[in-house]
């Protein structure tokens, strides 16, 4: 029988096969991310390009890109950020559903890139809480699929009441998320 | 016989006289200065007038010169499409006053352009139906391009300049 | 019995659509405010500046040779030909005379990149239209420019390639080969494509007639390239005021009638044709070997091995990093045939190592102002196409 996925560790029988809940349902999660692209500038159009069919970001399971804030899990910021569009994107990561990821794809996303100008914001952990950065100016669509498969990892890591465990309300009470 | 652009210069010194202060060919380009008041009559007499036909107005940009003594200015580019000619119209204002008619009733284009110049330099355009800042954050409360202000947020307070050698 | 549709004139009331910042449809963030009467569009404003980076600020503070990694980023879908006028222009400033192989290249290269823009904008205006499979065709190709590119400068999007006075290494064995191959190649992709979409029977109902323009209004607001070739004016500055080498070549410029939407797409398309005309004329003309850059050593930097063993090359490295050669005084406008228009450089310099003043004449942000105009009386669903069809970058708008 052909393996789509690598099964998680677990006691198998004839019929049945136990594992922990928490790694099922990471299996689940990780393999059906959907994106919501918040495509800005230069990294929008090397996102374009690792979606369409060369690199093909549909494999991983993401062939279904949100652009609803309240039906997405990955929110990818692609692009700089100015002081001009940070409250717009606070207001989508506001309205994300827990649980939520955010990677940031780009030097300009990361830390405000080439732009260290009076309207650039530097950085978009300044306002959102970040987990994995890709640096590159843009990166290269393998780099964009690395960093992806990291949001898995940490997808699949994932345990029952993170997010409402204190250090994780404290860290959202830094950025002034309530 | 098509247009060249001396006969450019000769009719516009036998309509404008005084009102040109300078005549120079800067590279390609012959570049006139104007007096302020008279910039809406030029663009104006250069659109309609028969031969000149100067109906494409290419581009606008404002300048700071804090050296010199009009120390606010602004650039014209008109292009004349069927003769290929391209003029340069030149004003130059003081910084106290920095108020000039706007284009906008012959060229749709000049709208942004103008709010731009506002935007960058504090440069108000008598006229204009709309008069905000067009790409920084409205409640910006000064100029940015002015030559008095560096490119990097004054604001910040993550930088160490001490890594940079920049103390 | 009063029904809902009795309601008299004078009581319509217009409901608000905020379309953006961030929208599917938007390519870039800008945001528009619809006043809509049910279906049909009464009236738009538009607010942009979300993605400002100060590039004009930025210009004045880098010396020339760092600006084309900020030329790149304005029209980032065809960043070669951004930098390439950048180039001209200082080359224009100093008085530099580029040999007829380096033009060439130059050509071969912009009209990659213009074919690589144009690629975007048709195959998005597929997708917004619902046709997403021409779009998974064409980016493809997409990918074999980016190889060509690479294999020149290094990157794939955002290239700064080029030097001021030609480019930093001799196209190799392997570039000519994949130019020659993908000409090849996209011929018949491209005629695909135009196959799927061009005389598609629901694509020309949902673009013909969406987002008119007229050529006076298209003047008036200052429209160039592909947007008022669509509309009916032959204006194209490779012709008007031919650069590097241009007037060489044998090409024809395509018009539409109405400037709509499937005018726009129509010009675009067959723009690719033309420009896959010149880079045939120009893989001919070009030697396979010969300079690769003009002999300014003020300006382009000696090759390092000579740096390594020459004084005089060192002493011109340093020179040329530290900034300190002479550069004329003087002010300089040159323009370009960009993806979207004709793309200006007006420098005015002072002698000194970064520009004084730097104004880029930026096609997007003027002819979007026409926006608004273009979609009043029309259905929400055509506001969508026009935008999409206008090929608005937002790199380019707020720069």
């Amino acid at each position: 029988m052909t393996e789509i996925v690598e099964a998680p560790a677990g006691y198998s029988g004839h019929g049945f096969f136990t594992t922990k809940l928490e790694d099922a349902v990471g299996l689940a999660r990780k393999n059906s991310i959907w994106p919501l692209p918040f495509a800005t500038s230069c990294c929008g159009i090397e996102f374009m390009a690792t979606a369409a069919s060369h690199y093909d970001l549909g494999r991983f399971g993401s062939e279904r890109l949100s652009f609803s804030p309240r039906q997405a899990d990955l929110l990818m910021v692609m692009g700089t950020i100015a002081k001009k569009m940070a409250p717009v994107l606070r207001q989508v990561y506001e309205q994300m559903a827990e649980p939520k990821w955010v990677l940031s794809m780009g030097a300009c996303a990361s830390s405000g890139g080439i732009f260290d100008t009076y309207s650039v914001l530097q950085g978009i952990d300044k306002i959102i809480p970040v987990d994995v950065y890709v640096p590159g100016c843009p990166p290269r669509p393998e780099q964009v699929l690395d960093g992806i498969m990291r949001i898995q990892e940490l997808v699949q890591k994932e345990e029952f009441g993170r997010r409402k465990s204190p250090e994780y309300l404290k860290m959202l009470e830094g950025y002034g998320i309530k | 016989m098509a247009l060249t652009i001396e006969r450019v210069t000769e009719k516009l010194k036998e309509k404008f006289g005084d009102d040109i202060l300078d005549i120079t060919l800067n590279y390609d380009f012959m570049t006139y200065t104007l007096k302020r008041e008279r910039i809406v009559d030029v663009v104006r007499f250069l659109y309609d007038d028969e031969e000149l036909k100067f109906q494409f107005l290419t581009t606008m940009c404002g300048m700071h010169f804090p050296d010199a003594k009009e120390q606010l200015g602004m650039v014209y580019q008109l292009h004349n499409m069927i003769d290929n000619v391209r003029v340069r119209l030149k004003i130059f204002f003081p910084l106290e006053d920095p108020n000039v008619l706007t284009l906008t009733g012959i060229f749709s284009t000049a709208n942004w352009m103008e709010r731009e110049a506002y935007d960058f330099f504090g440069i108000k355009f008598t006229g204009h139906p709309n008069m905000k800042r067009i790409l920084n954050i409205d409640e910006m409360d000064y100029f940015p391009m002015r030559k008095e202000y560096a490119v990097e947020d004054a604001t910040r307070t993550d930088k160490d300049d001490t890594m940079f050698g920049r103390e | 019995m009063e029904t809902i549709l009795d309601i008299p004139k004078q009581e319509k009331e217009y409901s608000y659509l905020n379309l953006g910042p961030t929208h599917p449809a938007t390519h870039g963030i800008f945001q528009n405010v619809l006043k809509m009467d049910g279906e049909k569009v009464v009236d738009a404003e538009s607010t942009i500046g979300y993605i400002h980076r100060a590039f004009e600020k930025l210009g004045e503070r880098k010396p020339f040779y760092q600006i084309p990694p900020l030329t790149d980023r304005m029209n980032y879908c065809s960043s070669p030909i951004n930098n390439m006028g950048w180039h001209m222009t200082v080359e224009k400033l100093i008085g530099a005379e580029i040999p007829k192989r380096v033009q060439y290249m130059r050509i071969i290269i912009m009209e990659l990149s213009r074919i690589a823009d144009h690629l975007i904008c048709n195959s998005v205006i597929g997708v917004d239209s619902g046709a997403l499979t021409g779009y998974f065709y064409l980016f493809e190709q997409r990918e074999d420019i980016y190889e060509i590119f690479e294999e020149i400068c290094g990157a794939r999007l955002t290239t700064n390639i080029g030097r001021i006075g030609g480019f930093e290494r001799d196209f190799n064995e392997t570039v000519w080969r994949k130019i020659e191959k993908f000409v090849d190649v996209y011929t018949k992709v491209l005629g695909e494509f135009e196959r799927l979409l061009n005389r598609n029977r629901i694509f020309v109902d949902r673009c013909v007639g969406a987002g008119p323009i007229s050529a006076e209004r298209a003047l008036n607001y200052g429209f160039t390239g592909p947007n008022l070739r669509a509309a009916g004016v032959d204006y194209d500055v490779r012709v008007a005021f031919p650069y590097s080498g241009y007037e060489d070549f044998d090409f024809n410029i395509p018009v539409g009638t109405n400037g709509d939407t499937y005018d726009r797409y129509m010009v675009r398309s067959q723009e690719m044709w033309e420009s896959l005309k010149i880079i045939k004329q120009a893989i001919q003309k070009c030697d396979r070997t010969g300079p690769f850059h003009a002999d300014i050593p003020d300006f382009y930097l000696p090759p390092k091995e000579e740096v390594y063993t020459s004084m005089e090359a060192l002493i011109y490295h340093f020179k040329i990093v530290m900034g300190e050669t002479d550069k004329p005084i003087g002010e300089v406008y040159h323009s370009v045939e960009g993806g979207n228009g004709e793309l200006g450089f007006y420098l005015v310099s002072d002698g000194g190592r970064q520009a004084y003043r730097l104004h880029f004449r930026r096609p997007c942000f003027i002819y979007y102002q026409a926006y608004p105009e273009m979609i009043k009386g029309g259905f929400l669903s055509d506001a969508i196409l026009t935008l999409s069809s206008m090929n608005v970058i937002a790199g380019e708008l707020d720069a």
